[in-house]
């Protein structure tokens, strides 16, 4: 009987901890970022852990088509430029499910990384589940990893500036800010902002 | 004569449709936070955003029925400069429901003021009784129904 009760509890803790993850909705700042891997427009796959001697990663959620990304297009790619040879590289990933957002699939991203000249990853999030994972909702939408020991943890989530249409009008370089004082070991201007942008398209489940 | 008619219908119904005026974030939160005793459906789009798209019949179908008591307002984010776009999209689908373009890019300005649950993604949806103070917020694309749903739960 008191095995019959232990094993109740036991049923009633492991549901409410299924729930409480279930509920969970993608990472917050602090958050240790697990693991993924995803085909890059080469054709060869990137993983997070390909990283580990980077003092960070920019994650960036993108896609081809939505007016936001094209006017932060050059942007992403000067980031990049800026800090990749500060061990603080862009990784681009687009979710966007191909069949609601035509001009997204996997050619499409070929020929955007060849005709602006990525010279960073530009993966595509097949089944959408990186993009559940870390809770990125719209494009582009930015995740700061910084390397912590052997692990990543999510620095700062959110737009890339508070300027969309305009770079040159921008005053607050949210991303720039935040990795520039990761480098310079300084606390955080910025840990979160939001941006009006397109929606991931997510696929119909 | 009747195709004359026709043409002249659609000349006219063409020309009377909504222009946008392009306002600053005080002109919203003013209509968020009026007094008036009505309902505030207040609908955040784009032309470039394909699910608002597809979802604004709703509103205008709202806004044409138009029930006692509510006021559709059709809060549009393009980019200012492209506000003739905004119009000639207003003028082609002859909409008719009152369009504002939101024009204030420093979005983490004023996002948390229409509603700290908002991502920033869109279509959005803030419905607010005005002489109750309730409201809903919804971060999605609605379906036929959802509105009157919405409303009836602010009353």
């Amino acid at each position: 009987m008191k095995a019959m009760k232990v094993f109740f509890l036991l049923a009633i803790g492991l549901m409410v901890f299924v729930a409480a993850t279930v509920i969970k909705t993608g990472y917050d700042v602090g958050d240790k970022v697990s693991e993924f891997k995803l085909k890059n427009t080469d054709g060869k796959f990137v993983s997070l852990s390909d990283f580990k001697k980077e003092k960070g990663v920019i994650v960036i959620f993108d896609c081809n088509t939505c007016p936001f990304s094209k006017a932060y297009n050059d942007r992403i790619i000067a980031l990049n430029k800026k800090y990749s040879s500060q061990g603080f590289p862009v990784v681009a990933i687009n979710a966007n499910d191909p069949e609601k957002s035509p001009g997204d699939s996997f050619n499409d991203m070929v020929d955007q990384a060849k005709k602006n000249k990525y010279d960073f990853p530009y993966l595509v999030d097949e089944t959408q589940g990186v993009a559940h994972a870390f809770g990125a909702t719209n494009t582009p939408h930015v995740f700061v990893l910084k390397k912590e020991g052997d692990n990543f943890v999510v620095a700062y989530i959110g737009a890339i500036d508070n300027n969309a249409h305009d770079a040159s009008s921008a005053d607050k370089k949210y991303v720039e800010e935040v990795v520039d004082a990761i480098l310079q070991s300084k606390p955080l201007p910025t840990t979160k902002t939001k941006a009006i942008g397109c929606g991931i398209k997510w696929k119909n489940v | 004569m009747k195709r004359l008619f026709l043409i002249l219908l659609f000349f006219s119904s063409a020309a009377s449709a909504q222009k946008a005026s392009i306002v600053k974030f005080n002109v919203l939160q003013k209509l968020i936070e009026s007094k008036e005793k009505n309902i505030k459906v207040i609908n955040f789009w784009a032309t470039w955003c394909a699910p608002c798209v597809k979802e604004l019949p709703l509103f205008e179908a709202l806004n044409a029925s138009r029930p006692d008591g509510v006021e559709v307002t059709l809060i549009n984010l393009d980019f200012a400069d492209k506000i003739d776009k905004v119009n000639s999209f207003l003028a082609r689908k002859n909409m008719k429901a009152t369009v504002l373009l939101l024009d204030e890019i420093d979005y983490n300005k004023w996002i948390d003021k229409v509603d700290k649950s908002w991502s920033g993604a869109m279509p959005a949806t803030l419905i607010v009784n005005s002489s109750t103070g309730k409201r809903r917020f919804v971060e999605r694309e609605l379906a036929e129904g959802d509105l009157e749903k919405l409303i009836s739960e602010v009353k």
